[in-house]
């Protein structure tokens, strides 16, 4: 069945409509920064579940046995990579929401906004 | 020693951004961020001069071979790439030491040089890569830097700007991602020239329509391609001087060169179909950006953000001759890359000088300052006439050029002839706008008699380079010659 | 020295002029003026010689800069450019002296930049009368346009800047929108080479042709073709020096003296002829001069007449050109040169006139030539050269222009000649039978006689030209007459 046999994809936009839909409508700044890790973890899943081979195992030489079926390794490392770049974007995010909070007072995008107004 | 060039144009940097970090006195950490960037800035000259006499190099790091292995590729779009950026670099710290100390904190300024030491790694990084993750890794490690530079202004609305910017950012960069997953689940593999052969025999051409379509979106949302363009404004506007003049220079143009490097290798090509879809898509926004940017740039009162909407209409003019899908066009596209790069470099690092004096952003603050400093205004002035494009000048070569493209249409001749001309009269008023104020009000009374003198002999150089390359534009000409014959050479 | 070397010399000469200008105003103002002098007759000498080549037949070119395959800075020398420099070169001498009396005589400030932008602006000049191709002569159009900017700003107060922003605006509007693109589409073409007899024919049909005459007509702002002539009394804003020389010699000559280049060079005179689709030429600058005279009926302002009253005479020249018949060509050429000399003369007279007595307008005018009998017969002969009365040079140009019309029987042409004939009279005689026969009328803020010397020296010089030319015109004759060689 189409839905069952390609569930991961279905995870995956479903994920991906949500994190992006938390980031384009959400005032509050630390939400659509998760939002934005929601968005990116949709993508890790993406690249995960092509990794998969049906019948493979965990791809690791244990014996110069090659007849056996491997699980694709090289998504798994893209993705660690891509987890690097997330994780780093959320702590500069935060970095930045934090400095924000100092400088504005709130982490509400329509206060932040007045407040500049007001200021000018 | 020559055949590590690639790698080490990206190694240099990236090594030395921790070094930095621990040197304490400004001064020692600004004179080995500008040594490592002249340093860089030396491997792209040599690997300019090495990709025009002997042709592309390759380099597959640690020794395995491609397709497994990660392989550099610099051949001569990349070269001019690697130019630009490393150009931009060098000079912009070359001429902005007492700007930056004037804006960030002197006890942070040694964080603040290893995250542009980062941010230039980065930006190199994606211009050798030949390996499409990779090019994702290299572009998220310049863009996380570029937000640390951004933010580290006094300016308190450079941080609802440089937010936006790194949502919009690094969703554009996860797009780009999804595309080359894609691509990946369809060929099985990363490296570009790789994909490129084995894209044509693949089957089912949806998922790699899909592909061209996130990877499209993503990159242009990096490169503030109009609709996309709604982080660029303030966060120019608001950023420390010199970080507006180094990322107003290659960071978009970083982005466009991703795209159009990743569209002609591996699309057009293969996908049948895909060269109307890119002229349908890209043509239309490339004139709404000419518009809107030329447009708002009028009507805004800070000096920086006429500047930055000119920066928006400008990448504009770039995807224009990208667009069309000619000879003519993608030269003209190349060209136009440089010649912004140089006069837009120029003129934010004179309005930077300018701004030491200058008591806030606003355009009436700057009133009279060219009368004061008359070295300084006139290098604006010509990198202003480069930006519309005078004869003389860099930046009319690429004007000629790209309107010869336009000729070179079958249909819609009339209506791009009239934006893109419509458009530079339209710079014209904001330039006039700018040069007015700086020019005819009183000098104010009490600034400073000079302004800092090594800066201001940078300036008039990089002035005076515009014109050089308006007169004798034989390097850009060849590099971005050889970049369009690069680009139209693939599929063929 | 060899042509190659004159090319470059007529460039390179006003260029460091301006440099060696702006050091010597730090120095003195005397060392400055001498500076100007210096250059002005060094340029008029090469001038001259190269002058005199071509009226033996000789040519030349040189390449300054290839810029890629298609593109290249070009010079060359050929009748009309020779012509042209010559003249630029040679009033330049005269203006300089003018310019001293002037500025002096009104204290005005900032002179050094007045001094150096000059120069600029004839070394722009200079590059349009040599111009090898249509790049390079789209570059120094250009040149001009932004080196002529500071001059006409020169007051510096808001109603200048205001003025300005229409000259550079119409200026730069029609170039960049009208000129470029036609400057484009031919060197797509043709390379955008010069040929005499032009290339175009065959590559482009009728329509095309009358298309492209129209953008080059309109989109070459300078030579005033009505609806793109506003600029010119805008422009009066500036200091008369700069009225005189770049709006009446340098700038507006540049601009017909590119239109007529392109129509022999690039279009083709018989070709041209041929077409149906490039008579509106005739009728348009036949219309500018009609308008151009009737306006100028109802100014009062001296300065902005003789603008209108240029609008109306660069039409001559553009006219002339358009009937594309030889001796209508050779009338163009000596229209040049004869309106020069006259225009010139009336600008100098209406800013000693400014300067002696502070009178801008003609109603005050009454009797003034008791007080200031040179500049009034310096003005009369300037105003008899315009109307085109013998013995004045604008005669002979006329009665070219004339037996061009004739011969094309181009009736338009010469109905439109004898009537503005005797609108410019009905313009300019009231003013000098006023100066000379009625008594003064509105007294002056202090007594005053003739304006100082130097200027008075330099309007009698351009006065005697006027007058000479009417007598000593061979040498222009035979220069031009190389041009229509090629021509039916």
């Amino acid at each position: 069945m189409i839905v069952l046999d390609l569930f991961h994809y279905w995870t995956f936009i479903a994920l991906l409509m949500m994190g992006f839909y938390t980031v384009i409508v959400k005032n509050n700044l630390v939400k659509r920064l998760l939002g934005l890790s929601l968005f990116q973890s949709a993508v890790f899943l993406l690249f995960i579940g092509i990794a998969k081979v049906e019948g493979g195992t965990t791809p690791i030489f244990t014996k110069l046995v090659d007849s056996q079926v491997f699980s694709n390794p090289l998504p798994q490392v893209l993705i660690l990579t891509a987890i690097v770049v997330g994780i780093s974007t959320s702590a500069l995010g935060l970095a930045i929401i934090l400095r924000i909070k100092e400088a504005y007072g709130t982490i509400e995008e329509d206060e932040i906004q007045s407040r500049e107004e007001e200021a000018q | 020693m020559l055949s590590h060039l690639p790698i080490l144009q990206v190694v240099v940097p990236m090594l030395m951004a921790p070094l930095v970090l621990l040197i304490q006195p400004a001064r020692l950490a600004w004179a080995l961020t500008l040594a490592t960037s002249a340093m860089a800035f030396a491997i792209a000259i040599n690997l300019v001069q090495l990709t025009t006499s002997d042709g592309p190099m390759l380099y597959p790091i640690g020794g395995w071979e491609a397709p497994y292995g990660i392989e550099l590729q610099v051949d001569g779009l990349s070269a001019l790439f690697l130019l630009i950026v490393s150009g931009a670099s060098t000079f912009v710290l070359l001429a902005g030491y007492q700007s930056l100390i004037s804006e960030i904190k002197e006890s942070k300024l040694n964080w603040f040089f290893g995250a542009w030491l980062l941010a230039l790694a980065g930006l190199l990084g994606i211009a050798v890569s030949g390996d499409a993750f990779n090019i994702f890794v290299f572009m998220e490690i310049a863009s996380l830097a570029s937000y640390v530079l951004i933010a580290g202004g006094p300016n308190r609305q450079a941080l609802p700007a440089v937010f936006k910017y790194l949502i919009m950012g690094t969703i554009g960069a996860t797009f780009y991602l999804i595309g080359i997953g894609l691509i990946y689940i369809m060929t099985g593999t990363l490296n570009m020239s790789d994909i490129a052969t084995k894209l044509p025999s693949v089957v089912d051409q949806t998922p790699i329509l899909v592909a061209a379509g996130f990877i499209s979106i993503g990159l242009a949302l990096k490169a503030a391609i109009f609709p996309m363009h709604a982080w660029l404004p303030n966060t120019y506007c608001f950023a420390p001087n010199m970080v507006t003049a180094f990322l107003a220079a290659c960071s978009t143009k970083i982005a466009i060169y991703v795209l159009l490097r990743v569209d002609f290798t591996l699309f057009q090509s293969s996908l049948i179909g895909h060269l109307i879809q890119f002229k349908i898509f890209l043509i239309p926004l490339a004139c709404m950006a000419i518009l809107a940017g030329a447009y708002m740039a009028m009507r805004d009162t800070l000096a920086k953000k006429i500047f930055a909407w000119s920066s928006v209409g400008q990448v504009g003019y770039i995807i224009l001759g990208a667009a069309l899908v000619s000879h003519s066009g993608l030269t003209a596209a190349f060209l136009h890359s440089f010649n912004h790069a140089l006069a837009k470099g120029t003129i934010f690092i004179g309005i930077g000088l300018l701004a030491l004096q200058a008591k806030s952003g606003e355009l009436s603050s700057f009133a009279g300052l060219g009368r004061r400093h008359p070295l300084a205004a006139i290098a604006i002035t010509i990198a202003g006439l480069s930006l519309v494009g005078i004869p003389g000048t860099a930046g009319f070569l690429s004007k000629w050029l790209l309107i010869q493209a336009v000729f070179e249409q079958p249909n819609g001749v009339i209506a791009l002839l009239a934006i893109v001309l419509v458009s530079s009269l339209m710079s014209v008023v904001y330039l006039a706008r700018f040069l007015e104020t700086l020019f005819f009000p009183p000098a104010p009374a009490g600034s400073e008699p000079t302004l800092p003198l090594g800066a201001t002999t940078i300036l008039v150089l990089l002035a005076l380079s515009s014109i050089y390359f308006g007169l004798a534009p034989a390097l850009p000409m060849e590099l971005a010659t050889q970049a369009a014959d690069t680009l139209l050479g693939y599929g063929k | 020295m060899s042509i190659e070397q004159q090319l470059i010399a007529l460039l390179t000469i006003p260029a460091l002029g301006a440099v060696f200008i702006g050091v010597m105003g730090r120095l003195h103002p005397n060392l400055r003026e001498a500076a100007t002098f210096i250059t002005a007759v060094m340029l008029a000498s090469v001038a001259w010689s190269l002058a005199s080549a071509v009226s033996h037949g000789a040519r030349g070119e040189i390449v300054l800069s290839q810029l890629n395959a298609a593109l290249s800075i070009k010079l060359h020398i050929e009748p009309l450019g020779a012509l042209f420099a010559t003249l630029a070169a040679s009033l330049w001498i005269v203006n300089s002296l003018y310019s001293v009396g002037y500025m002096r005589g009104n204290k005005e400030k900032h002179q050094t930049r007045f001094y150096i932008f000059f120069a600029i602006s004839i070394a722009a000049a200079m590059g349009v009368a040599l111009a090898g191709n249509l790049f390079t002569l789209f570059l120094f159009y250009e040149l001009l346009t932004l080196s002529t900017y500071p001059l006409v700003t020169h007051k510096g107060d808001q109603a200048t800047i205001k003025s300005a922003r229409i000259y550079l605006g119409i200026l730069m509007g029609t170039s960049i929108t009208l000129f470029l693109p036609a400057v484009i589409w031919v060197s797509m073409l043709n390379g955008g080479e010069f040929t005499l007899g032009g290339t175009l024919q065959g590559k482009v049909d009728g329509p095309t042709a009358g298309l492209l005459l129209a953008l080059f007509t309109f989109g070459i702002g300078k030579a005033a073709v009505m609806p793109i002539h506003r600029w010119l009394p805008a422009a009066m804003v500036a200091p008369t020096p700069v009225s005189a020389l770049l709006h009446a010699v340098a700038v507006v000559k540049a601009g017909v003296f590119s239109i007529t280049k392109i129509i022999l060079y690039i279009f083709g005179a018989d070709w041209l002829f041929s077409l149906n689709t490039t008579q509106w030429l005739v009728w348009i600058s036949a219309f500018t001069i009609i308008s151009a005279s009737v306006v100028a009926l109802r100014q009062t302002n001296l300065k902005r007449l003789l603008a209108y009253s240029t609008i109306g005479q660069l039409s001559y020249v553009v006219m002339a050109t358009a009937i594309l018949k030889p001796m209508a060509e050779i009338g163009a050429a000596l229209h040049m040169v004869a309106h020069a000399f006259g225009k010139i003369t009336l600008f100098f007279a209406a800013g000693a006139i400014y300067v002696a007595s502070k009178k801008i307008d003609i109603t005050e005018l009454a009797g003034i030539a008791k007080r200031m009998p040179i500049t009034m017969t310096a003005f009369t002969i300037g105003a008899l050269s315009m109307i085109g009365v013998p013995p004045t040079g604008g005669f002979v140009s006329k009665w070219y222009i004339l037996a061009g019309a004739f011969e094309a029987d181009n009736f338009l042409a010469i109905f439109t000649i004898i009537t503005s004939t005797a609108l410019n009279a009905t313009y300019f005689l009231p003013i000098i039978y006023v100066a000379w026969f009625m008594p003064e009328t509105v007294a002056p803020k202090k007594e005053h006689g003739e304006a100082p010397l130097a200027m008075v020296i330099a309007l009698s010089i351009t006065a005697l030209l006027a007058l000479g030319f009417f007598f000593y015109n061979a040498p222009v004759l035979d220069l031009e007459r190389q041009l229509v060689e090629v021509m039916q």
